[in-house]
């Protein structure tokens, strides 16, 4: 009778502290969506307005970008957004792939467990020291070195790539740790030399982590906007080569954003900049839904 | 593994969103609503509230503006925040601030806005090269073709046989349309060279490129950059009190309408000898009847 009663009471308070937490976590969901899906709204609907005054295959194709004559051509925006990230991607990844497996597979552990936490530090350098560094120490470098400004894609993407290498690397070496024994074993069994083995076997069985991995680094890469600010030189043309200054679609946004008025053409094509970079990475996430999808099914 | 990895951080990037989010929803509330000015009679204590936002080159004014003023109206609260001489023009003409402070003219798609402008200082600005670079002058000719990319070496202009480097601001800075009307006529910039955003940044990148060139305000300049004349003349007050140095531009700050009360006594305040003659030149600015005088 006492205890019934006593545990009764129990399940009563925790069936309400249920109820509480399943609302909590509803309601935050809730939020969630809303917030992104308003934002996305409204980036949308300011950056479409541009097309009143601009023509789609103005802005999208020119690379006339002279905003005080109202001729916006934002395509050598576009080109160096998606030319920058592929390069600090190309620069990145060998040394990130070639990380991750010394540290799964070759490193002994208490030297994983000094260089992992090292790596990670760098993802808590502000960007700004990192354009800093550039601006100051790799752009005259690089000027007196081939005699150009200095300035360009070149030291962006160099940047880029130390910025987007722990990224890739942790979640590279995840991928590679996730692996079930039984395939380095068979494929040891069966005569391969370790290398064989890494190269052969588990880099491919490990492919759509290291997939993920490279993504989530690109999309870092398309979003960083301050440290690749300092270093690109910023001007609204395409570049003649890696050493030439140039624009892409973050910066091309921040430098002109406080100034410009809200509702002007000027201002709206800096709100479909946003736009362009929002579809790209949401293009990017579905992208990594898909890879990880077809891995589970395996 | 590989599904859970990423749907974490997918997760991870929805709560950046959603703090994102949180901070930008914030930052706009503040900018509606500000109280109107309460009217304070001539001879009665002011009370109220003021909130001026714009350009953050003037920002350090008017930021010391306002403490001094508190302090001599304790009643009164004066907010100040940047933003850029476009937020701040935009939100006076909006009603969603009783100040905008800019460093550029209000433009025509503010004719029916009825602002009103107040020159609070000027402003002066140097054209400033690499310490590297010999050239001492250079005349409104030569600047101008600099500028525009018709002079690209340095032996065009008396220095050494090396290639010019020009440093900008953004396309939409107050400072570049004020160098476009002064230096260029109104003509177009090259778009050559690199952009950098502010005149720290202007500094920096002049400093650490050689035979670069660009234009920054003068309580920048600093050790490694160097000012050169304009015209013959080189900077200094008293050139510009006598006319002859010819690049400054005016700090403004516009109300909509007349301004009244507690933002009236505010502007008279920074337009007082006393402000304009003491705190405005330790704060690197020029006294705004400079050139009356």
């Amino acid at each position: 009778m006492l205890e019934s009663s006593s545990s009764d009471k129990w399940s009563r308070r925790q069936s309400r502290t249920d109820r509480t937490m399943h609302r909590i976590f509803i309601g935050s969901a809730v939020l969630v969506s809303a917030v992104i899906f308003s934002i996305i709204l409204f980036v949308g609907y300011q950056g479409l307005q541009t097309f009143r005054d601009v023509s789609p295959g103005t802005f999208f194709f020119s690379a006339d970008w002279t905003p005080d004559q109202n001729r916006f051509g934002a395509f050598s925006f576009i080109f160096g957004t998606f030319a920058l990230t592929g390069l600090s991607v190309i620069f990145s990844v060998p040394f990130a792939i070639s990380g991750a497996i010394f540290m799964a597979k070759i490193a002994p552990n208490w030297m994983r467990e000094i260089l992992r936490p090292a790596t990670d530090l760098f993802v808590g350098i502000p960007s700004v020291v990192y354009g800093f560094i550039g601006l100051t120490v790799l752009v005259p470098f690089l000027a007196k070195l081939t005699g150009t400004i200095g300035y360009g894609m070149l030291p962006a993407a160099i940047i880029l790539a130390v910025m987007i290498l722990p990224t890739i690397l942790s979640v590279s070496e995840d991928a590679l740790r996730s692996l079930p024994e039984s395939l380095e074993e068979a494929s040891l069994a069966l005569g391969a030399t370790r290398w064989q083995t890494i190269w052969r076997v588990l880099l491919p069985a490990a492919r759509p982590g290291i997939l993920t991995g490279v993504i989530l680094g690109m999309g870092r890469a398309m979003g960083e906007t301050l440290a690749v600010f300092m270093v690109l030189g910023n001007s609204p043309k395409m570049p003649k080569s890696l050493l030439d200054s140039t624009t892409v679609l973050t910066t091309a946004i921040v430098k002109d954003m406080p100034h410009t008025f809200y509702g002007t053409a000027w201002n709206n094509t800096l709100y479909l900049m946003a736009l362009i970079l929002l579809l790209i990475s949401m293009l990017l996430i579905l992208i990594i839904r898909l890879v990880s999808r077809r891995s589970e099914v395996q | 593994m590989l599904s859970v990895l990423s749907k974490r951080a997918i997760g991870f990037a929805m709560v950046a969103t959603l703090g994102l989010g949180v901070l930008t929803g914030c930052g706009s509330s503040n900018q509606q609503g500000s109280p109107a000015p309460s009217q304070g009679g001539g001879a009665q204590e002011l009370t109220g509230t003021v909130t001026a936002s714009g350009s953050t080159a003037l920002q350090p004014l008017v930021n010391q503006a306002a403490k001094d003023f508190m302090d001599k109206n304790p009643k009164v609260t004066v907010n100040v925040t940047g933003g850029g001489s476009g937020t701040g023009l935009k939100q006076v003409a909006d009603g969603s601030v009783n100040i905008g402070n800019s460093d550029v003219a209000a433009g025509p798609e503010f004719k029916d806005a009825n602002l009103k402008e107040h020159i609070v200082a000027i402003a002066p600005f140097a054209i400033v090269v690499n310490e590297g670079v010999t050239v001492d002058n250079l005349t409104k000719d030569q600047a101008a073709k600099i500028f525009e990319g018709q002079i690209k070496n340095w032996k065009e202009v008396g220095g050494q046989d090396a290639p010019i480097t020009i440093v900008h601001r953004p396309e939409s800075s107050g400072s570049r349309k004020l160098v476009q009307q002064i230096v260029l006529d109104g003509k177009e910039f090259t778009k050559e060279g690199v952009t950098q955003d502010s005149s720290g940044a202007v500094a920096t990148a002049v400093k650490s490129t050689p035979n670069s060139i660009g234009y920054v305000d003068t309580p920048y300049l600093q050790q490694g950059i160097k000012a050169v004349k304009f015209d013959g003349v080189a900077f200094s007050k008293d050139n510009i009190k006598n006319g002859t140095y010819k690049l400054f531009g005016s700090e403004r700050m516009y109300t909509k309408g007349e301004p009244t009360g507690a933002v009236k006594a505010f502007l008279d305040f920074i337009l007082s000898n006393d402000f304009q003659n003491n705190r405005v030149e330790q704060l690197k600015f020029l006294p705004a009847n400079l050139l009356q005088k």
